[in-house]
């Protein structure tokens, strides 16, 4: 289902993914392929999920966010089928993925956390092996390497490849039966900036083809370039899901507009700006802190209307990071 | 269905054991040296005459070093399954339509055949030293070897098991494999040991394994060990449905 239109992302190498505005969501009818309720899972005392629900739509990126510990894993892998809930019910492409994890398999693809292959394995060997696994036509192999730039690591062992390289491999395994949903599993932690920014492009590639992509990350930077909805995870429950602009609008309205300026008028007027809460200033520089989305837009009309001159302009937006402080009242990193 | 992959994770695995020289070295190595080592030194203690008789040197040390093909196959598999485990291969391997009985047979076929080309090899090189394996008939006595180490490889898999970590899979699989061939009758004849020992025997494989492999290396026809096989096969079920039990995949 090619409902939603391709992003430029290709295009857009190292630059963030082009979400659809939330206008095309909207109007396009949503399917959803994964259906969550009422998860719950322990292990022996340790609860590590408990009344977990949500939906992943056809089509689109859906993270699971919040810090190590909090259930993402868990919860992925009970989607997989690789792990029974204790309660709940799961539907995945309208299967149940622990009692017909066969059949499911064939139609998904997995990429595990911090797996590991055998040590002497080649990648041509791999990716080899996972292709006579699955009863569709497998897609090119030799072509898939090449996409994931590692042509000249056919014959490599997989103890000798880099973190990015590994991870690449796994991507390509996992996307070998041409699936129609692929599991990505804190993709790129341990990586460096750049093999990390590869493969986030690789990743909005997947979707671009018209593929469910569910990603679980603790970086909240990741889940804002990639992902077009997110669900926030802490201590086994689902705080909030939406896309990443809306729950920043939601949870954090507040708006923060720095400029330079000479004008001896210009706190004045700032203040005066509808919305704005407070304005302080420091060495020439003012900050205007206020909420709404349309608070940039009243200060550079201020500016404007009274051809103030302006040496510096910056705005400071929150983000997904600040969204989880608010929500859970304490950092992602802690 | 239920095999799909099996094939070509056996050879990818047989390929991988062969890229590792000291594994490979000390489980096809270690077994054919002590064979050779101990031949030529019992060969130069005794006269020829006296070697060719010693019943000793006729059965016991070919059945014996055949047995440490068996078991050091076996510790490999319990080293490898513990690593897989640790590493996250097995959950990696198991998260594909791959099944889990996939997996652990590919791993059985490729110690079977290990074993295979040990005795092999073997035979071939304790031919220049040692007359013994003259008119032994090889075919019965690797098919003996192969239901013999398919039975050990049950054990293999219960300590797979239970060993904590891959560090400890060498050590532990060791201390419980090799002393149960001071049990096994081949040193001691099974009826002179303490009334406790006699009943452990009973559920260790190699207790069945020596009278058919020295049966089988004599000449004796396979109706007369059927008893044997039987037993060893219902060892190879009870500890295969144990470990299904307890195994862990991570």
């Amino acid at each position: 289902m090619l409902l939603r239109k391709k992003t430029a992302c290709e295009k857009q190498r190292s630059s963030m993914c082009l979400k659809l505005p939330d206008s095309i969501i909207l109007r396009t009818i949503v399917h959803s392929v994964i259906q969550v309720s009422g998860l719950r899972k322990t292990y022996g005392r340790t609860v590590a999920v408990e009344e977990v629900s949500f939906e992943v739509n056809d089509g689109e990126i859906f993270g699971l966010i919040g810090p190590n510990g909090a259930g993402k894993t868990t919860t992925m892998e009970c989607i997989e089928g690789l792990r029974k809930p204790d309660r709940g019910t799961i539907s995945v492409l309208g299967l149940d993925p622990f009692r017909q994890i066969y059949k499911l398999q064939h139609r998904i693809g997995v990429q595990l956390q911090e797996a590991q292959l055998q040590k002497r394995i080649k990648v041509w060997e791999a990716m080899d092996l996972w292709a006579s696994l699955y009863q569709k036509k497998a897609v090119d192999a030799d072509h898939l390497l090449e996409q994931l730039g590692l042509t000249d690591k056919r014959e490599a062992w997989f103890m000798n490849l880099s973190g990015g390289q590994k991870q690449r491999l796994f991507i390509a395994l996992a996307l070998i039966n041409d699936p129609e949903l692929v599991f990505l599993d804190e993709l790129t932690t341990g990586l460096d900036p750049q093999s990390r920014r590869a493969i986030w492009d690789l990743v909005c590639n997947i979707r671009d083809r018209g593929k469910t992509v569910f990603l679980t990350t603790h970086l909240m930077e990741e889940a804002e370039r990639l992902c077009d909805r997110v669900a926030i995870i802490e201590h086994g429950r689902i705080i909030d899901i939406d896309s990443p602009e809306r729950l920043v609008g939601r949870h954090c309205p507040e708006r923060t507009v720095i400029v330079a300026t000479d004008d001896p008028m210009a706190e004045e007027r700032f203040r005066s700006i509808p919305g704005v809460d407070a304005v302080t200033s420091t060495d020439m520089r003012l900050m205007i802190r206020g909420r709404g989305e349309d608070l940039v837009t009243e200060v550079i009309r201020c500016l404007s209307e009274n051809r103030m001159r302006v040496t510096d302009f910056r705005t400071i937006l929150p983000n997904l990071e600040d969204v989880f402080l608010k929500l859970t009242g304490h950092s992602i990193r802690e | 269905m239920m095999l799909l992959g099996l094939w070509k994770l056996t050879w990818i695995e047989i390929k991988i054991f062969l890229r590792e020289p000291l594994g490979a070295f000390g489980t096809i190595g270690f077994p054919v040296l002590f064979f050779l080592l101990v031949g030529r030194a019992a060969n130069r203690r005794l006269q020829a005459p006296a070697a060719a008789s010693s019943s000793f040197m006729r059965v016991d040390l070919p059945v014996f070093a055949s047995l440490l093909i068996a078991v050091s196959a076996v510790l490999s598999l319990v080293t490898i399954i513990s690593i897989y485990r640790e590493g996250g291969i097995l959950k990696r391997l198991r998260a594909t339509p791959l099944r889990p009985q996939t997996i652990l047979i590919a791993h059985v076929i490729v110690k079977l055949m290990l074993t295979a080309s040990t005795l092999a090899l073997m035979v071939v090189a304790g031919k220049r030293y040692y007359p013994a394996g003259v008119h032994v008939p090889l075919f019965s006595f690797t098919i003996a070897l192969l239901i013999s180490t398919w039975s050990i490889l049950s054990i293999g898999f219960l300590i797979a098991s239970i060993v904590p970590t891959a560090r400890f899979a060498q050590p532990i699989g060791a201390a419980i494999l090799y002393p149960m061939f001071a049990v096994s009758g081949l040193f001691v004849p099974i009826q002179s040991l303490p009334p406790v020992l006699h009943a452990v025997t009973r559920v260790l494989p190699l207790t069945y394994a020596v009278p058919l492999l020295q049966g089988i290396w004599s000449g004796d026809a396979w109706s007369t060990h059927l008893g044997n096989v039987a037993a060893l096969a219902l060892v190879f079920v009870a500890y295969t449905a144990l470990s299904a039990k307890v195994f862990r995949w991570e």
